[in-house]
């Protein structure tokens, strides 16, 4: 969902820890080392990685094209492959005739089997394209905060590993405990009452 | 800090309670909510709100929507023991609108619309309409801690329950 959106969904973030070293070069190393890879043609069927937000399709970090002003702006890019069962069942069925034939044997073996449907499944995921899923987001560095365009749950779960291990800092999604404990300010008895609260009956 | 997914889990409780009191806030004092933050902002319900009760495994679910819908029988789900779990809120400033779903366990936020940004043809504007566009979710995001600094001062004073609370009961029974 891009950020620029007429309507969006959008999970919040504060980044723990800074940047050791030059930010905009560590950053921009950071993006083209986990760009996502294209994987049309290949046997992989999922791939994540990070990719320009004006350009998705053409990932591009050249420069500092990545920052606007005091913000970093960039997308999260998953592409996933489907093949459909249905396609394996028949090539399956077509290539065990044509080694049965060939073979002149009245049975497979198990592991004949299996080998003729890795064969098969990484046939068609060569041939299959994949479908690209973009999240936009918006990293304000110097108030540690990211505005993150997705609520699927997947989506934050890919956000939150490249994360660490693109720029090795953690990403603490806010919901009421960490909102809590992180960006609010509270007093040590306030702290005391927050650890031993329970529910209101109103 | 506890575990993230136990944290989660164990203060699911605290969004909800969250949302119940903006709903009591916006509906008897919008001037105190307005006034929480540096610029001027008028909050108010939107269109959608979901209240939930929960009783042991059994769940009841009231959702309420429409832009003239009648909030009578969220009153009734909230004294038959429901809170709010999901809320639509308006705020306006400046003349601006944002409008925005918020779900009280995660506090994610979904269907947000903010202000109108100019064209986005050229490079150039498409840069202007960014930082536009984050501007508008700074905003939202600090009046929105804004608004949950202030529940917390309330939740966790010691006259939560015969103060804050009791109110709420007479608002609920009105």
């Amino acid at each position: 969902m891009g950020l620029l959106s007429s309507s969006v969904s959008m999970t919040r973030y504060r980044v723990n820890g800074e940047i050791e070293g030059p930010l905009m070069e560590t950053i921009h190393q950071g993006l083209v080392t986990n760009t996502v890879p294209e994987i049309d043609g290949e046997v992989t069927d999922k791939a994540t990685g990070w990719t320009s937000w004006q350009t998705p399709y053409q990932p591009d970090f050249e420069g500092s094209s990545f920052a606007y002003g005091t913000y970093l702006v960039f997308s999260l890019r998953v592409d996933k492959k489907s093949i459909p069962a249905k396609a394996v069942q028949k090539l399956m069925a077509v290539e065990m005739a044509r080694k049965l034939a060939e073979d002149q044997r009245p049975y497979l073996s198990k592991n004949e089997k299996k080998l003729i449907k890795e064969h098969v499944t990484d046939a068609l995921c060569r041939q299959v394209p994949s479908v690209p899923h973009i999240y936009d987001l918006i990293w304000n560095y110097e108030e540690r905060r990211i505005c993150f365009f997705s609520s699927l749950k997947s989506a934050n779960e890919e956000l939150e590993e490249l994360f660490v291990k693109s720029f090795g800092l953690n990403l603490i999604r806010l919901f009421p405990y960490t909102l809590t404990e992180i960006a609010m300010e509270l007093t040590a008895d306030q702290k005391d009452r927050l650890n031993h609260l329970k529910p209101t009956s109103f | 800090m506890l575990d993230v997914a136990v944290a989660y889990n164990r203060y699911k409780f605290l969004g909800h309670e969250f949302l119940t009191w903006l709903w009591f806030m916006m509906d008897t004092q919008p001037e105190v909510l307005g006034g929480l933050y540096k610029d001027e902002i008028t909050p108010y319900m939107g269109n959608r709100i979901v209240l939930e009760a929960a009783s042991g495994d059994i769940r009841e679910t009231v959702t309420i929507k429409g832009d003239e819908a009648d909030m009578q029988e969220g009153r009734v789900a909230l004294k038959k023991g429901a809170l709010v779990t999901e809320l639509n809120v308006i705020i306006e400033s400046g003349g601006q609108q944002w409008q925005f779903t918020i779900k009280g366990e995660s506090l994610n936020i979904s269907s947000l619309s903010t202000p109108e940004i100019g064209p986005t043809s050229s490079a150039e504007d498409r840069e202007g309409a960014v930082l536009e566009k984050a501007y508008f979710y700074e905003k939202l995001s600090s009046y929105f801690d804004s608004l949950f600094q202030d529940f917390l001062n309330q939740r966790l004073a010691a006259d939560w329950e015969t103060q804050r609370v009791a109110a709420m009961q007479n608002w609920i029974r009105k």
